[in-house]
């Protein structure tokens, strides 16, 4: 690996994101232990490991949500340090949390501008409503999210339609350079998943969107992922690009892995 | 059959409805009762009645909707005349004693949210804490003797001398801050973080920020509708206890449709809650209750109209109703409820 934050990854194509020795402590606990990881324009990078090993908190750092204990994050070169969400946003990082980050009593069109709403009047920062559910009624129908109204409580909607309307927000902003997809398509049925990945093909290919998903369905991951990274631990122990590895492997690996956390000594 | 779009609106504010439906009755009532209730005179007493419950019940709406609590807000109310006086015999002038007196109040509440939000001291008992210390600190100041609040001339008919100037105050801050909590980027960011508070961290509303000046206005309403109320009656007496004027302005918010488990909540409710139990204290002193049924009566309409609210909430939320009674209700009230399937179509 780079260790003075260089541009270019290993096949000299340019890196939008890098980090280098990442690492995080809740109390005692080592969420994160010295995480390099890379991720270079139009990538969709697959983030695999099994529960508590500290994907969803990479993540939360990647966002802005958690600051880490060490480390560096380089975006497109330079050194960034995010200090809210709100920051990690006007770099371009945009992301669908596990938990959606969704709230039900707001109808669809206020969730898809939560926190970056239509406003005038200055200070006062008055809505305008009737911008925003024309905007976000007019986005939905562009992308192909089919819900009743965008008036509707998001409580009211199925879970494929309220991911799908994270995923909306997330996509929906301009500057996006990069996004962080936590389990996108759990919980979604066949019509929304195919949604979902159609959608993350065409960000990556077109709108040249680099993509970091977290999902533990290898084979949606071998659908729509240039490379896989696993994490174990707390680190980056597998970094391979499709090519490299088949699905049978990978899975293969993960269930030794599992065997040697559950059972240590008895794997062969 | 109502349109689909009265038919949402009905389902989303079925409570301030039912409120409304529990006023009209109550007034109702007591014009049958009594010769002396539906009159111009009573007119101006009852809005006394209801004008400093409205005002307490606004000023906690936002607190209850972050399911939050403030508890020091009737504190807030008995400290600030006294504050005024303290500034005035110092030395500064009235109006900026009042102002000053309001933005200590401002402090106070700033403390409160600090309190709740940074030293993560539940705001059930952070705000309680600042009523009992303010109540000593105010107790200790006065020696417990009364006072007159300082003042003369027009600022004090503006701020509660003249007999209609709470009702106006009560209209003024009421639409303000249904404006605020309705049309405002920060009324939506109020709601997300009683909604989902960790949705609305990760969407980066600034949860802390919201929540401490909600406690900030709440402190500051709190003071205001003290002043207003020193003015009006012309005595200050430290002796008062805050606590139950506090629970009369949150009683009316729930009362209106606010819940005390958050994310729900409108201004409106919370008047038409003060007109409730304005109407309760007026209705029966009118018809000669003695003091003591009083409170047993106002204890009784309170647990009907709180009983009725609850049970229209669960009969009408995705967790469909719960016991014998909420199953009654749902019956009746299927037909408006919005998230039913069917109930809403664009």
């Amino acid at each position: 690996m780079m260790p003075n934050g260089g541009t270019n990854g290993p096949d000299g194509v340019e890196d939008v994101l890098r980090t280098e020795q990442i690492s995080l402590n809740f109390g005692p606990l080592a969420a994160l232990r010295n995480v390099n990881l890379h991720l270079q324009r139009g990538e969709v990078l697959g983030l695999v490991g099994n529960n508590g090993a500290g994907k969803s908190t990479l993540v939360k750092i990647l966002t802005g949500l958690y600051r880490p204990d060490g480390g560096r994050i380089y975006l497109e070169g330079k050194e960034v340090r995010f200090r809210s969400v709100q920051d990690a946003r006007q770099h371009g990082i945009e992301t669908v949390f596990q938990d959606l980050a969704l709230v039900d009593e707001l109808s669809v069109y206020h969730n898809l501008f939560l926190n970056r709403e239509c406003t005038r009047g200055g200070w006062f920062r008055f809505l305008s409503n009737r911008a925003m559910r024309a905007a976000a009624s007019r986005f939905l129908d562009d992308i192909g999210v089919d819900i009743p109204s965008v008036d509707t409580p998001v409580a009211k909607l199925s879970g494929g339609q309220r991911q799908a309307i994270a995923v909306a927000r997330a996509v929906r902003q301009e500057n996006i350079k990069i996004l962080l997809l936590d389990e996108p398509l759990a919980a979604m049925g066949a019509k929304e998943t195919s949604l979902i990945i159609g959608l993350i093909d065409s960000l990556s290919k077109k709108a040249n969107i680099s993509i970091v998903v977290i999902d533990h369905n290898y084979t949606h991951l071998f659908e729509i992922c240039d490379r896989i990274n696993v994490i174990q631990h707390g680190q980056v122990t597998v970094n391979k690009s499709l090519g490299e590895i088949t699905l049978e492997e990978l899975i293969e690996f993960m269930v030794q892995s599992f065997r040697r956390e559950v059972a240590p000594g008895d794997a062969k | 059959m109502p349109s689909s779009a009265m038919r949402q609106f009905i389902g989303q504010h079925l409570t301030e409805m039912v409120s409304t439906l529990v006023a009209v009755a109550l007034a109702i009532f007591f014009t049958l009762r009594s010769p002396n209730f539906f009159t111009s005179d009573n007119a101006l007493v009852l809005s006394q009645f209801i004008a400093p419950f409205a005002i307490f019940a606004l000023a906690e709406v936002p607190i209850l909707i972050l399911g939050e609590i403030d508890l020091s807000v009737g504190q807030m109310y008995i400290a600030a005349p006294f504050f005024v006086t303290y500034w005035n015999k110092a030395g500064i002038p009235v109006l900026p004693s009042i102002v000053l007196a309001l933005l200590v109040c401002c402090a106070l509440g700033f403390i409160n949210g600090l309190v709740t939000i940074r030293l993560r001291v539940a705001s059930f008992i952070a705000t309680l804490g600042m009523a009992f210390v303010l109540r000593g600190v105010i107790l200790i100041y006065s020696n417990g003797a009364p006072t007159n609040p300082i003042g003369s001339g027009a600022l004090v008919q503006i701020l509660g001398g003249w007999p209609w100037s709470e009702a106006f105050w009560g209209l003024g801050i009421a639409a303000l801050l249904h404006v605020m909590l309705r049309k405002t980027a920060f009324g939506l960011h109020i709601v997300a973080v009683g909604g989902n508070t960790e949705s609305a961290r990760e969407s980066g509303i600034r949860v802390d920020y919201v929540k401490i000046w909600c406690f900030v206005l709440c402190a500051l309403l709190g003071g205001l509708i003290g002043i207003l109320d020193g003015y009006h009656l012309g005595s200050l007496d430290p002796a008062t206890d805050g606590l139950t004027f506090m629970f009369y302005g949150v009683t009316s918010a729930v009362i209106g449709g606010t819940a005390l488990t958050g994310g729900r909540g409108t201004m409106v409710g919370a008047c038409i809650g003060a007109c409730v139990l304005g109407m309760i204290k007026n209705g029966f002193l009118i018809l000669g209750t003695s003091s003591f049924a009083l409170d047993l009566v106002t204890g009784l309409t309170i647990l009907f109209a709180m009983i009725l609210n609850v049970q229209i909430e669960r009969a009408t939320s995705m967790r469909g109703p719960r016991g014998s009674f909420g199953r009654a209700v749902s019956l009746v009230f299927s037909n408006f409820d919005p998230r039913r399937k069917g109930g809403v179509r664009s």
